[in-house]
């Protein structure tokens, strides 16, 4: 189950079945999207399944998430969602107002963020085989221009910056779950994030060298990443991570950390020192970035491993996030 | 957030860390932290960083989930296996190997086994499933035994028949014992466990002050309470004293929680002895369901294998619970023992010290030493 949660081990399955069997021994640097060339024109494609239990929880839906997913992967992969085709496995016995409102959700997210949903697919499976449904999106972007976006480009002395508060999604998820008996007013914070990465090109385009959307294994996970395929070491500054007290009130009493949870709405950016200052005006200035944070820098030490210094002069090491993150309790 | 900014001031911090200095001189300290949370914290707050190198922390046995034998953890879910029950447990328990696997991969293989977040949540589930069997895997110190106790009071109260507890309770107090006895170990003092003294007080703790000779202070978890838990021990230790002292005021009585303590008396018997990973058998140390409640006892009520499993050879988990040695001196740590593949319970629990090692310090370590050489 832990290569399904986003962290170490699905990065080792990643790397050690599929990438190596399906492009080669030497596949670089995974990111969100790939870039085609098609007789001479570079498109952006990507492809992400979506489970999540349950289906609807404050602030979005499975619907939602299937369709702001893949826009956001293509958007920091420099590129804007053109047209996505989606598939739905169902299960047999799904009530239909329930897949009429993910649907609906569908369709409202993709008015949202500009993109056509132009083909799809069904499939329906026995009561028992799927929780309800599970839906995977495929969306084609066309590249924008003014960005080159490459981990290994990163440079000591870059600054990383991080587009708003860290956490709701996965929070928001663990409380709709039911399971605890606490509540907090709190939503998911899916949204496309690509009118803030246009924001950002724009402003500093030359300067962005790498952009992620850390979903499951949250920023931790996707930092790390960066810190193995650039050989830097990140460096964060803990009092600089923007994080809302309901999810750090949530995380305190349930021992997790906030780095490791998911997100929707979110993204990462490494972007050269002297466009750091732009960066960060144009994306606070974008409708909702208005918590766009600097978080911290690249440095040649810890090198491949992600730091987090406090105020007082501690540090700690972040791992890439192992298996689900679980609640400490005794 | 209230309640925590305050004890992360870095003002306060910086002057407390200050004031350790200027105590600890240039001898060497050795304290134990007694309790998995404390533990945590040190590596997460980065506390090593602001500590001189002459107080050396020394990581205790108090993570419930890493002085649990590897053989209750397979008696246990020998219970779920082919039977028509919910496995239900702590989050902390859900990694924790089995000879067979933890109880994810338990999960992975169709057994239902649930996360709960309490006791009475496993409760809940056998209300919601009259149909079915739930076993609540129940583990942790004084912190937690008494809301299992609760949990198992109402279930006979509202004649639920359908809920068993395999119960792993243990004491704090016979651990601290066992270590003190342990002929390799030189302490000069104790950072004594918060959540568990919320329920037995501070009381207990006086034979280890008094015929010991060794201070112990009660603290909290924040970085501005274990740094001034560790003030008080080094005055203490300067003035040649030896006394129980509670830093953790505001959550710890000195006389514990009584209703917690009677609920426990309540439902509880002790044990003569049982097994904990790496110190061996310890008697009086853990705690069974009396006859009064055996009805909710899954020892009783299903036949458990009890088969004693002993660690990998090679594993030192022993050594480094009772602080012989440090997480990476242990010949598989990182290699062998990783959190992704863990051998020992130690890698196990984020509050386990390899864990803990592994996650916050070890490639800071690694990194600090390229550095030196360089």
């Amino acid at each position: 189950m832990a290569h399904g949660a986003g962290g170490k081990a699905s990065r080792k399955l990643i790397e050690g079945l599929f990438a190596p069997l399906l492009f080669g021994a030497e596949p670089g640097p995974l990111g969100d999207a790939a870039h085609v060339d098609m007789n001479g024109t570079k498109v952006a494609i990507t492809t992400d399944a979506f489970v999540v239990k349950p289906l609807s929880f404050p602030g979005g839906s499975i619907g939602e998430l299937a369709v702001n997913g893949t826009v956001n992967d293509l958007a920091v992969s420099g590129a804007k969602a053109e047209a996505m085709v989606v598939s739905y496995v169902l299960e047999a016995g799904t009530p239909t107002p329930v897949l009429e409102a993910a649907i609906r959700a569908m369709a409202k997210a993709a008015r949202d963020a500009g993109v056509r949903i132009v083909a799809g697919d069904t499939k329906v499976v026995e009561h028992g085989k799927a929780d309800q449904m599970y839906i995977t999106t495929t969306g084609i972007g066309r590249l924008l221009p003014g960005v080159s976006l490459d981990p290994r480009s990163v440079q000591v002395g870059d600054k990383i910056l991080l587009s708003g508060p860290i956490g709701d999604h996965g929070i928001t998820i663990l409380l709709a779950r039911g399971e605890l008996d606490f509540e907090a007013d709190l939503r998911s914070d899916t949204r496309s994030v690509l009118p803030l990465v246009e924001a950002l090109i724009r402003a500093a385009g030359p300067g962005i060298r790498w952009m992620r959307d850390p979903t499951r294994g949250g920023a931790a996970t996707s930092l790390n990443e960066l810190a193995r395929d650039c050989g830097l070491g990140m460096v964060l500054f803990e009092d600089q991570i923007p994080v809302r007290d309901t999810v750090r009130g949530a995380c305190e009493l349930l021992g997790l950390d906030p780095l490791h949870i998911a997100n929707e709405g979110q993204f990462l950016a490494v972007v050269s020192p002297e466009y750091a200052d732009a960066a960060i005006n144009a994306l606070s200035l974008a409708p909702g970035g208005s918590e766009a944070q600097v978080i911290g820098e690249v440095r040649e030490q810890p090198a491949g491993a992600v730091l987090v210094t406090t105020l007082y002069g501690g540090s700690r090491i972040v791992d890439m996030l192992v298996g689900d993150p679980l609640p400490r309790i005794c | 957030m209230r309640f925590v900014d305050e004890f992360r001031e870095p003002e306060l911090i910086s002057k407390t860390a200050e004031e350790i200095r200027r105590l600890a001189g240039d001898r060497h300290y050795r304290m134990m932290e007694v309790c998995g949370g404390h533990t945590h914290a040190i590596y997460r707050f980065g506390l090593k960083d602001i500590l001189p190198e002459n107080i050396e922390l020394i990581h205790g046995p108090g993570c419930p989930v890493c002085v649990l034998p590897m053989g209750r953890i397979d008696d246990g879910l020998s219970i779920a296996q082919d039977r028509n029950v919910i496995f239900a447990a702590f989050g902390d328990m859900m990694r924790v190997p089995g000879t067979l696997g933890s109880p994810l991969e338990h999960k992975a293989r169709g057994m239902d086994v649930r996360i709960v977040y309490s006791p009475s949540d496993a409760l809940k589930l056998a209300r919601l499933n009259p149909d079915r069997h739930v076993l609540f895997f129940a583990i942790g110190f004084e912190t937690t035994a008494p809301s299992t106790a609760l949990t198992m009071m109402r279930a006979k109260a509202e004649g639920i028949h359908n809920f068993s507890v395999f119960c792993n309770h243990v004491t704090i107090i016979p651990a601290i014992r066992a270590i003190l006895d342990s002929p390799d170990m030189r302490l000069d003092a104790f950072i004594g466990p918060g959540h568990v003294s919320t329920v037995i007080g501070c009381r207990p703790y006086e034979w280890i002050a008094k015929n010991e000779r060794k201070p112990i202070v009660v603290s909290g978890f924040e970085p501005l309470d274990m740094l001034q838990s560790i003030v008080m021990l080094l005055r203490q230790l300067n003035a040649g004293e030896a006394k129980v002292e509670n830093q953790y005021k505001r959550v710890v009585p000195w006389e514990g929680n009584l209703a917690a303590l009677k609920a426990m008396a309540e439902v509880f018997q002790l044990r003569p002895y049982f097994e904990w990973r790496g110190l061996g058998f310890i008697s009086q140390s853990a705690l069974s369901i009396n006859d009064k409640y055996a009805e909710f006892d899954a020892e009783r009520r299903f036949s458990v294998p009890g088969i004693r499993v002993t660690d990998p050879m090679a594993a030192q988990c022993g050594e480094v619970l009772k602080g012989v040695l440090k997480p990476h001196q242990c010949k598989l740590f990182g290699r062998e023992c990783t959190p992704e593949h863990p051998i020992g319970a130690l890698m196990v629990s984020s509050e386990g010290s390899c864990a803990a090692y592994h996650n916050y310090e070890h490639r800071k370590a690694a990194m600090v030493s390229l550095s030196s050489i360089a």
